[in-house]
């Protein structure tokens, strides 16, 4: 064995807090995760405490008919004459759980399929395998379509646990082989010499090692998701009850808001959707560079 | 040609400062000399070998000359650089195993590389056939992808075709680390009968495997730190090694074929000072056994016996 | 290469058997018994649709019968070509209705992902060569990827479509004209097109732009690279090799990205009234025709599996690779 693997295996386990502090370093200066960091967390403020500052329900009727923006209306009213910033946070609320919830299933089953595939190998691994490539190839949205078409009552946790059911596998085809090749370094060879069980290598061993992955994984995860539960929303399979971006859209364009020119309608929920998923897409490049030194700007 | 390199500095750049990975490299490779660059990792070798060719964005030329055959390479200057490289000076590069474009033909490769640098290909094409049966290929290698070769064969592959145009200067970095042992002796044997058939000029050697130095090299540089420790001809480095960093790697290399990385584990106590904030003087000093009040100066890289320089105030 | 395209045949074979299953499973299974509701939700006027629409549940989920019959006849009728009878468009069968949408849907779909791919793969690579172009259009081009398909389209059509009337922004042709092979009759689905279009390729295009970016950055480093630019190779050609190299990845991109894009034509037709498979899924749902949408689910199933396999064999003959380890080569 060379000095070079030596460092290398030595960088692994030793001054694994330098290299935390390194990457904290590195992210504090990194503009395009401040930058992407900055929109969601003003976005989610928003989601978060917005509805109880606007107050009323999204859907109540508040004020006059197609108002364009004012002081009392910040984004004016829709044909109903509600609130569209009422409607508006409260839909980036709905499109925070989707994304999180719907984000977080499709992450653990992603997770627990490629970690059990890469790290057992054999036939359970080809079985894996071979379901996750199945899922891939059909088209998530068309199978969701079909599914939330014969929901008599949609909510919101099961839109997010069909979106989670379908959207796994890519997630799960890059964790395993990460894990893959992670299961023949020696730390872990070692691991498994000194008996302990084969979930705790892998929570204590092997996922440390690739946590950067993890990450990124969620991140592009909780994406899909919220652009996958607008398309629903918008084509009239979002929730039954309550307000989110997407189904503001539908309301927007079934009701002609296009050619009534109401555009305060439709711009709002498209603009949310497009920067919460954009700041994200954005912050991930610059975890990317964080993580990866040889992206790292000098 | 000879090769003098006198003092030479390449910082690199990183966000928490300048590593000075090489700060202070000396040596002189006759004409026809295989000279043997040795030390540890993270030592400067390599980066005195990407330095001699190309530099990548985040090294800094600070000081310091490179002469090949008495004129100074612009090592700085990568337009001026272009020039030499490849056909003055050339590199077997750490890698050679993924060094060829894994979706082109070898030979389609080799033609597109000759013509991209103004030779024409049809004019070269049986002397690298001639080249390629002498490191035991057959042409046919020319038509197939770089994946249906053995890492031997590649390593063979490259070694022909960084000294097709018969540089005067060729980098060997690591070349053989790679291979098996009985790869390893064909691919240095290769090395030196091609230098010996004058297609290629001088040579370092750079490796980290002392007994295929002792075999193969003319010459041996020790590098510690960035510097050059110590330089001297090969068997009297091996006889006589006035440098206690060379004395240690010497007495901690039991037999043939051990490495100095491994040597350094048991022999000699102490890690290599970081590089980003070296100490001043001597940087040998705080593992060294001998170091006294004067190693707080850095000691001057001088001659004390024909051809054999040492950096060492306690060298005599 | 039989080997490797034989794995990838059961794959899709599989898959298709699994769509299947799913798509006969998701009406007998969801909860509330659906077969029911459906025929109590149906707002079918015309008898003789209603007593059509109940032969077939009662032949597809009749109580009677067993399970593992109704499925073998489910199968039994799909491979007839029968996937039963259009309640909005009474009697017309689905795979006729279907079969009628689908060149519209392919139209805007083929030359979306073809040229999207094509002028993405460019750009990423032109944009990899300039730190200022990087820092600019590559979060550009994210935010791009970042947008719904439907909203793009909306802004689109109502930006160029309404307001400025550069482009008519709904269907597929003026109401006036019926489809022929007419100048006047072409250009104008020319015009309706450019829109549903235009949106479909620019969000595409951004994710293309990213990917190829960031592969070429990767290939850059590659060592091949490093030796070549070692020894003395002038950037045109390291930057050729790291171009067609990066291409590879990027047709395996495609087949994966298919259902994405495709899904996003089914939201973009529904924005422009655009009548392919999008709308008649809209069309579907508002009518409680559940023949209809799962004829549409099946159909786009099978496109995207027959294009899976279409990039597949690309693959193989674009990648020497893939080739030569399926010669059984060294």
């Amino acid at each position: 064995m060379s000095l070079d693997t030596a460092a290398a295996s030595g960088e692994g386990q030793g001054p694994s807090g330098r290299r935390g502090r390194d990457d904290l370093r590195f992210a504090l200066r990194n503009p395009k995760l401040l930058a992407g960091g900055t929109v969601l967390a003003v976005l989610l403020l928003t989601g978060l405490v917005g509805p109880a500052f606007t107050g009323g329900a999204p859907n109540a009727y508040v004020g006059p008919q197609y108002a364009p923006p004012s002081g009392d209306h910040w984004f004016g009213t829709t044909s109903f004459g509600q609130d569209v910033f009422t409607q508006f946070v409260h839909g980036l609320r709905a499109t925070f759980t989707v994304g999180a919830l719907g984000g977080g299933i499709a992450w653990v089953l992603g997770m627990a399929v490629g970690f059990l595939g890469g790290y057992r190998g054999g036939l359970l691994d080809e079985f894996l395998n071979m379901l996750t490539n199945i899922v891939l190839v059909l088209p998530a949205m068309v199978v969701l379509i079909i599914a939330a078409a014969y929901l008599e009552a949609r909510g919101l946790l099961v839109q997010s646990l069909f979106i989670g059911l379908t959207t796994w596998p890519w997630a799960a085809r890059a964790i395993r082989a990460q894990t893959f090749t992670l299961a023949g370094r020696e730390f872990v060879d070692l691991a498994r010499l000194s008996g302990r069980r084969p979930w705790r290598i892998i929570l204590r061993e092997v996922a440390p090692n690739m946590y950067s992955y993890l990450v990124m994984s969620f991140i592009l995860l909780f994406g899909g998701a919220v652009l996958i539960a607008a398309g629903l929303d918008f084509i009239g399979l979002g929730p039954t009850e309550g307000v989110s971006l997407g189904l503001m859209m539908h309301h927007s364009v079934a009701w002609g808001a296009l050619h009534l020119g109401t555009w305060w309608w439709f711009v709002p929920p498209g603009v949310g959707i497009t920067a919460v998923v954009g700041s994200l897409y954005i912050a991930n490049v610059g975890l990317d560079e964080v993580f990866n030194p040889r992206l790292r700007e000098l | 040609m000879t090769v003098e390199v006198s003092e030479l500095r390449v910082h690199y750049r990183t966000l928490r400062g300048s590593v000075q990975a090489l700060d202070g490299a000396s040596l002189e490779v006759g004409d026809g000399e295989v000279m043997g660059v040795v030390g540890e990792s993270g030592c400067g070798k390599s980066t005195l070998g990407k330095s001699l060719i190309r530099m990548d964005g985040r090294m800094r030329h600070v000081g310091g000359s490179v002469r090949l055959g008495g004129e100074e390479l612009p090592i700085a200057d990568d337009r001026a650089m272009q020039r030499f490289r490849y056909h003055e000076v050339s590199l077997i590069p750490q890698y050679a195993m993924s060094a060829m474009n894994p979706t082109r033909r070898i030979g389609r490769m080799i033609r597109e590389l000759l013509e991209s640098r103004g030779v024409r290909y049809a004019e070269v094409r049986r002397e690298l056939e001639r080249r390629l049966e002498l490191v035991g290929l057959g042409a046919d290698v020319l038509k197939r992808f770089p994946i249906e070769l053995s890492g031997g064969m590649k390593q063979r592959v490259v070694l022909v075709l960084s000294t097709l145009r018969d540089p005067s200067l060729l980098i060997a970095d690591e070349a053989t680390s790679a291979l098996d042992v009985a790869n390893q002796r064909a691919v240095a044997e290769a090395l030196v009968q091609f230098r010996d058939r004058g297609f290629i000029g001088s040579m370092l050697f750079i490796t980290h495997d002392l007994a295929l130095v002792a075999q193969l090299a003319d010459t041996v540089t020790v590098m510690y730190a960035g510097r050059s420790a110590e330089s001297a001809p090969t068997s009297e480095l091996l006889r006589r090694p006035r440098h206690p960093y060379t004395r240690m790697l010497l007495s901690a290399v039991p037999e043939v074929g051990t490495t100095i990385d491994e040597s350094r584990q048991e022999g000699i106590p102490g890690s290599p000072p970081a590089l980003l904030d070296p100490p001043s003087g001597c940087r040998f000093k705080d593992r060294c056994p001998l170091a006294f009040e004067q190693c707080a100066t850095r000691p001057p890289f001088i001659e004390v016996a024909s051809g054999h320089r040492v950096a060492c105030w306690k060298a005599e | 290469m039989g080997r490797y395209l034989g794995r990838k045949a059961v794959l899709y074979a599989l898959t298709f058997f699994v769509a299947v299953t799913v798509n006969w499973m998701i009406p007998r299974f969801m909860p509330g018994d659906p077969v029911q509701s459906m025929l109590g939700r149906a707002s079918v006027s015309d008898p003789q649709a209603r007593a059509a629409m109940e032969d077939h549940y009662a032949r597809l989920f009749g109580l009677d019968v067993p399970l593992w019959k109704q499925y073998l006849g489910f199968w039994g009728s799909l491979f007839q070509g029968d996937l039963g009878t259009s309640v909005w468009l009474f009697p017309t069968p689905v795979t006729e209705v279907l079969l009628d949408a689908v060149p519209y849907s392919l139209v805007l779909l083929l030359p979306a992902i073809l040229l999207s791919w094509v002028a993405g793969n460019r750009f990423g690579a032109f944009a990899a060569r300039s730190r200022w172009l990087d820092n600019t259009a590559l979060p550009l081009s994210y935010l791009l990827t970042a947008t719904p398909y439907m909203w793009l389209g909306v802004l689109l059509a109502w930006g160029l479509g309404v307001v400025a009337g550069w482009f008519p922004a709904t269907g597929a042709y003026s109401f006036a004209l019926t489809p022929a092979f007419t100048w006047a009759f072409l250009s104008d689905a020319f015009a309706h097109w450019v829109l549903p279009f235009l949106s479909l390729f620019l969000v595409a295009f951004g994710g293309w732009a990213i990917g190829m970016r960031n592969l070429i950055i990767y290939e850059l480093e590659a060592d091949y690279s490093a030796y070549l630019r070692a020894l003395g190779a002038p950037r045109r050609l390291v930057r050729r090799y790291a171009f067609r190299n990066a291409m590879l990845p990027q047709i395996t991109g495609l087949a994966l990205q298919l259902g994405t894009i495709v899904a996003g034509s089914l939201l973009t037709e529904v924005v422009f009234a655009y009548p392919g498979l999008g709308s008649l899924i809209l069309e579907a749902l508002n009518n409680r025709d559940f023949f209809l949408l799962q004829g549409a689910f099946l159909f786009i199933v099978i496109g995207v599996l027959i294009a899976n396999l279409v990039v597949d064999v690309l693959y193989v003959v674009v990648d020497p690779r893939t080739r030569i380890q399926m010669q059984g080569g060294a």
